[in-house]
């Protein structure tokens, strides 16, 4: 009996051996797949262990963490004034997952980035827990709130700020807004709330000052202004232009209409943008050909996306169009198209002499001890226009609020530039149209801050909506503070 | 047969008692759980756990008193046996004890915590493995009980078949509902069955190994010998379709076919067995939607499908996975993602994240020296029976290990079986601590010093007459 029995040995050994194969198999070969599987929870569970890095603006976190008890994800995200921050932030939701600052600088925030590995087996060695790092924005606090405050009383709209000499973001605001802790947890009324927040026909959840495009209407006058100086179409802002009144466009039998019976035939430059003639800018786009005002456009930024680190949309100059089209996309119609931020970034190059900042709202990384990881450094992105031309649009500007449609921007002992827009949209121009108001504000040591504030579909009576009457005071209330906050 | 072959260094002439290395071997089976008593607690609550002292006792006093009773009443056993069993039930309860502090358990409905009760349990194993010692004086008693035990077998096999007494838990009516305690008669029939093969085997090995013709190289057996072997093929099929217990109806197979071949040492009735088991449990898997969704389930674990039903495989070889090669240290883990069952069939899974690839094998080497000693205790014994019921318990223990750990480990299709002494519940343990206690009374008379032999008057000096 004693060779089969053997034979048993062996076999229960060889049931042992493949045992020991599988594990190791397991444990070893597979074990990083299986340790990061999509399906493994651990990873969520390690991912929110501990209190998440924070966002700070004005030297202050605008976002905090919050122990979650009865959960195994033991911290959540919490902000401060979540419906202001939130187009800044993004969201960062347990269940939902992640967006804009929150997503894209998730590795420093939950300490995972690998910039941070060095630290962190020092923190092993040590048994320090691991901690996230912070993200500093280049955001104003004060100019925040004013673009907020002025846009949830006015409905739907978005704000974009920028400083002209650096590209430094100082406020991004957009209404409707959403408070992204609302749905920072894992439960399933919170998830239930992101949905509806997703279905809501006002459309909370976009970013407007970075992801919606509006027709910019007579603001984009502005650039078409710049167009004409920078071809040499014309070169003094003060004297008369070739503008027939009624002008019918090339190719057409149709008359390009003003707003009412305004002063625009043969008005020069400054005049024209004073009281914004349709005509003239028309014709002065249909004359230097879409070519030029392409290479004008596109040099402001039009056309490419931007990354602030977060995304904004293309804002868009038709490529491909006939004259007349030429001449209506001049005035901001047809199919031209721009965000906030872009029509923000127009105003900025003017304000800065011509020279174009590549816009930023991180300024720095830093480990949890304070540690710099990463710091932004201004960077010019393009010149659309020269140093003189750039005087010249401004003093145009500063025109406009000086006794044109924009005197609802002024600010007592500031230089203020500015234009307004109405844009009509909608099927015949039936919807309430766009408010529309760019604007910088020049002190005696340059300009601190270009903006653009958009106001949709105001609750207001259509014959009231004009950028003036709407966007301006909250342009107003934004250069006022980032100018009081400078002091 | 025996007496005359070299087959072990265990002599059948003055080996040694080597009580004092069981001694010393189970001081470690005790102090090895209580560190990781200390460690769980440490990690959890960051300080020492104060059931420690208590926990400390309890398993040194069933350690104690399990040695006192093989140093009185089987002194020559096998020393390694009852302290690996004791580390194994230690660390058992320290894992169990561990999944009871786990928050998400904890909120599960029906939550109870198991460790007090696994404790109890354990006492009554080691009072099952000191009655075991104490009452047989000699494993061949139980010769005398070839075919009550069969009929015992079959009894504890058909019992959670009747109804108002049998349990449907999951999917498998493999529990009896006694009082307030739930039994699985599976693990007892498991010790019964194989004292009925080892009687039943040791009677008919001649018939079964001899008359037999040969045909294209195998032994074919004559029909009226082949019965035994169909009955108890059909009897795993019946537990598998009736009770949709895949892991019991191959233990049983398994086992049968393993002292059929110990018996015999005809090759042939291995391949019958397997063409059988083949036979049998592809026949099965056609009809049975249990047994097909557990393949299902192991074949593609992450499958939507799968997961649909059940993420228990998934989730176990996550645990597997994330614990890596040293583990996640023992209550650092989130082996309670497992969900139910984690402290009972999928343990291995905590240790394998806790613990690591290192703690696995350590555990699975283990339970291979249990495995090990207990066919050396088969070559030592001296009759057949004893070597047939020995082989029977250990191969049976290790088919056991194999298909549970495989099934959690992803190597074979689940089956709902526990690990032995390690995983939580009361059958269980109970029946592995009396498996034990029969080895140890096989193996103590196995390495029994024979008696010396008795003067022999022919080996006197022939006394020389001179003329």
């Amino acid at each position: 009996m004693n060779k089969p029995l053997r034979r048993i040995a062996i076999f229960c050994g060889l049931l042992v051996l493949a045992l020991l194969a599988r594990d190791n198999w397991l444990q070893y070969v597979q074990a990083d797949s299986l340790a990061k599987h999509e399906k493994n929870r651990r990873v969520t569970i390690e991912r929110y262990a501990q209190p998440r890095g924070d966002i700070i603006v004005d030297g202050k976190p605008i976002t905090g963490s919050k122990a979650t008890p009865g959960s195994d994800l033991k911290y959540k995200r919490t902000w401060k004034d979540g419906p202001m921050w939130a187009p800044v932030t993004g969201y960062s939701s347990q269940r939902i997952g992640a967006n804009q600052l929150e997503y894209i600088d998730d590795g420093i925030l939950t300490g995972n980035d690998d910039r941070l590995f060095f630290r962190r087996t020092l923190d092993m060695l040590t048994g320090e827990k691991k901690e996230g790092g912070n993200v500093v924005t280049t955001l104003n606090s004060a100019a925040q709130k004013a673009a907020y405050n002025g846009l949830k009383s006015k409905g739907k709209g978005a704000v974009a700020a920028i400083d002209p000499s650096t590209g430094a973001i100082l406020a991004l605001a957009s209404t409707p807004s959403y408070d992204p802790g609302s749905f920072a947890g894992n439960t399933n009324d919170e998830a239930q709330h992101f949905l509806d927040l997703d279905k809501n026909k006002d459309k909370p959840l976009v970013n407007r000052a970075l992801r919606e495009t509006y027709p910019p209407g007579s603001t984009f006058k502005v650039v078409t202004a710049a167009a004409a100086l920078e071809h040499g179409l014309y070169t003094d802002i003060d004297s008369k232009t070739d503008s027939p009144l009624p002008w019918t466009m090339p190719n057409t039998q149709t008359e390009l209409k003003n707003e009412g019976p305004i002063p625009c035939k043969n008005a020069t430059l400054r005049e024209a943008l004073r009281v914004s003639c349709n005509t003239v800018f028309g014709k002065i786009g249909s004359d230097l050909g879409k070519d030029k005002m392409l290479e004008t456009a596109k040099k402001f930024g039009f056309n490419s996306e931007q990354f602030t680190p977060v995304r904004s949309n293309a804002s868009n100059f038709p490529e491909d169009m006939d004259k007349p089209q030429t001449a209506l996309s001049s005035i901001g119609q047809f199919e031209t198209a721009t965000t906030p931020l872009q029509m923000a970034m127009v105003t900025a190059a003017i304000a800065n002499d011509g020279k174009l900042m590549e816009p930023y709202m991180v300024s720095e990384l830093q480990a949890r001890n304070l540690d710099t990881i990463e710091k932004h450094s201004p960077k010019e992105m393009s010149e659309p226009l020269s140093k003189e031309n750039a005087q010249k649009v401004q003093q145009m500007m500063e025109t406009v609020v000086e006794k044109g449609t924009g005197t609802n921007a002024k600010i007592p002992g500031v230089t203020v530039g500015g234009k307004t827009g109405t844009a009509q949209h909608g099927v015949a121009n039936s919807k309430n149209p766009y408010a529309w108001f760019i604007s910088y504000a020049k002190t005696d040591s340059g300009s601190p801050v270009a903006v653009a504030v958009v106001v949709e579909d105001s609750d207001a009576d259509r014959g009231d909506i004009s950028g003036g009457g709407l966007a301006a005071p909250i342009a107003k209330d934004v250069m006022k503070a980032v100018i009081d906050s400078k002091k | 047969m025996s007496s005359t072959t070299h087959t072990s260094t265990i002599g059948a002439i003055g080996a040694p008692s080597r009580r004092n290395t069981e001694l010393a071997l189970l001081a470690f089976a005790v102090v090895i759980p209580l560190f990781a008593y200390m460690n769980v607690g440490l990690a959890l609550d960051g300080k020492v756990p104060t059931g420690m002292l208590g926990y400390g006792l309890g398993l040194g006093l069933l350690a104690g008193v399990g040695h006192i009773v093989v140093r009185k009443f089987a002194a020559y056993a096998d020393p390694l046996l009852l302290p690996l069993a004791t580390l194994l039930n230690g660390l058992g309860l320290v894992i169990i004890w561990r999944l009871d502090q786990s928050e998400k358990l904890r909120q599960r409905k029906n939550f109870v915590e198991a460790a007090p009760d696994q404790l109890l349990y354990s006492a009554i194993g080691v009072a099952l493995f000191v009655g075991v010692l104490l009452l047989l004086k000699d494993h061949r008693v139980l010769q005398r009980y070839t075919y009550i035990s069969m009929v015992g077998a079959l009894i504890l096999l058909l019992l959670p078949l009747v109804p108002g007494l049998g349990m449907n838990v999951f999917g498998a009516k493999i529990w009896i509902r006694v009082g307030g305690f739930s039994i699985q008669p599976g693990e007892f029939a498991k010790i019964v069955i194989a004292i009925f093969f080892a009687g039943y085997l040791m009677v008919k090995r001649d018939a079964l190994a001899l008359a037999s013709r040969r045909f294209m190289g195998l032994y074919l057996p004559r029909g009226r010998d082949l019965g035994p072997i169909v009955v108890v093929w059909a009897m795993s099929i019946l537990i598998l379709v009736f009770e949709t217990d895949l892991g019991t109806s191959l233990l049983f197979f398994g086992m049968f076919v393993v002292m059929l071949y110990v018996a015999t040492e005809r090759t042939s009735w291995i391949v019958f067995g397997l063409l059988m088991s083949a036979f049998g449990a592809v026949g099965v898997a056609t009809f049975e939607p249990h047994v097909q969704q557990r393949v299902d389930a192991w074949l593609n674990p992450f499958a939507p499908e799968t997961i649909a039903q059940t993420d228990q495989i998934a989730q176990s070889l996550m645990a597997f996975g994330s614990g890596g090669v040293l583990g996640t240290g023992l209550g650092q883990g989130n082996s309670d993602l497992i969900g139910f069952a984690a402290n009972s069939d999928f343990i291995l899974a905590t240790f394998g994240e806790e613990m690591g690839l290192a703690g696995v094998m350590a555990i699975l080497l283990i339970y291979g020296l249990i495995v090990e000693r207990g066919v050396r205790t088969a070559l030592a014994a001296r009759d057949p029976f004893g070597k047939l019921l020995a082989i029977g318990l250990s191969g049976a223990f290790a088919i056991q290990v194999f298909v549970v750990s495989g099934g959690v480990m992803g190597l074979i299709p689940l089956t709902g079986m526990t690990m032995p002494f390690l995983a939580y519940g009361g059958s269980s343990v109970i029946a592995n601590w009396a498996l034990i206690g029969i080895l140890i009374r096989i193996s103590d008379t196995a390495r029994r010093p024979a008696p010396s032999p008795a003067p022999n008057p022919d080996a006197e000096m022939t006394q020389v007459v001179r003329p």
